[in-house]
């Protein structure tokens, strides 16, 4: 099996579609919902994907983005103290930050909150409900965007 | 109240149920509600704003909320916890949020606030709107629950 993760680089031989993820990426859920945090780990873990941490703001989330290597950020877009979407821009803006991949998944559906989080970076964007299949094929598809760039 | 705010809620809902926590609800014939007693032992309430307001509420029984919840998470709960209590909140805000949806693609936009959650028997419901509200009673194999929307016109 071929393990590839966004960090890795692509070569010649491999084809972008055909890259396999490495499961193994760590990936923080930020939810002020401890119930959602716990449905997103099981429908990560449904997919493979066990090396998980949390944050239940986007002020704990930034602090573990600027203080450990995070390879993918799931957040939430409405929290208190800081929203998914003030988190999105807070990243992007720290030029000490690598671009982290970053998928909102939010119950927010309208035209106006994708456009905005589009603008603002958003690599992929989930509107809840969804299953583990639709997260895992947005984080293989994301994943496979970066190992292309 | 207008009907045609009706449906949205209850795709919604059926939508969020069957996706998040595998349960099918069998819906029953809806009605109108001129009390504010809530229709089950916990309740999720969010308010909606903008060109109506209204608030929309979810009521489970017990026995559905923990099969919904126990779903969810993948998990085996027996008894109301913080679990349960948080997962209603979430559950009103999708249904909300794929409730909205449908109301923008009507030309109907609409902002969600923060759902609260209240639990006890015989709690009540106070909606934001004066006025009956339009209750949509469900039926699952672990109990019943009811949506109950109340939605008005601007002056």
């Amino acid at each position: 099996m071929r393990g590839v993760c966004y960090t890795g680089k692509k070569t010649d031989t491999f084809n972008v579609q055909e890259m396999v993820v490495d499961k193994n990426i760590k990936i923080l859920i930020v939810d002020d919902f401890g119930t959602m945090r716990k449905v997103i780990r099981n429908l990560l873990k449904q997919g493979g994907y066990t090396n998980i941490i949390e944050a239940e703001d986007g002020v704990v989330a930034f602090k573990e983005i600027k203080s450990q290597k995070i390879d993918f950020v799931i957040s939430d877009w409405n929290m208190p103290n800081m929203t998914g979407y003030e988190l999105l821009k807070a990243v992007r803006a720290d030029d000490d930050l690598p671009r982290v991949p970053f998928l909102m998944v939010t119950a927010e559906a309208l035209q106006d909150n994708v456009v905005q989080a589009v603008k603002a970076g958003v690599d992929d964007y989930i509107v809840k409900p969804f299953t583990s299949e639709v997260l895992g094929a947005k984080i293989e598809k994301i994943i496979k965007k970066y190992n292309a760039q | 109240m207008d009907v045609q705010y009706i449906n949205p809620f209850l795709e919604g809902t059926i939508n969020v149920l069957k996706t998040m926590a595998f349960v099918e609800p069998r819906v029953g014939k809806p009605f109108i509600k001129k009390d504010h007693r809530a229709r089950g032992d916990i309740s999720g309430i969010i308010g909606l704003t903008g060109v109506v307001n209204g608030s929309l509420a979810l009521s489970f029984s017990e026995g559905c909320i923990t099969r919904i919840v126990s779903n969810m998470l993948g998990e085996e709960i027996t008894a109301m916890n913080g679990d349960i209590q948080d997962a209603v909140g979430e559950i009103t805000n999708m249904v909300s949020g794929a409730a909205r949806k449908k109301l923008e693609a009507m030309g109907i936009s609409l902002q969600g606030a923060i759902p609260t959650v209240v639990t006890g028997k015989d709690h009540s419901i106070c909606h934001v709107m004066a006025g009956p509200s339009i209750v949509i009673p469900f039926e699952t194999d672990a109990g019943p629950f009811a949506v109950d929307v109340c939605m008005g016109e601007n002056k």
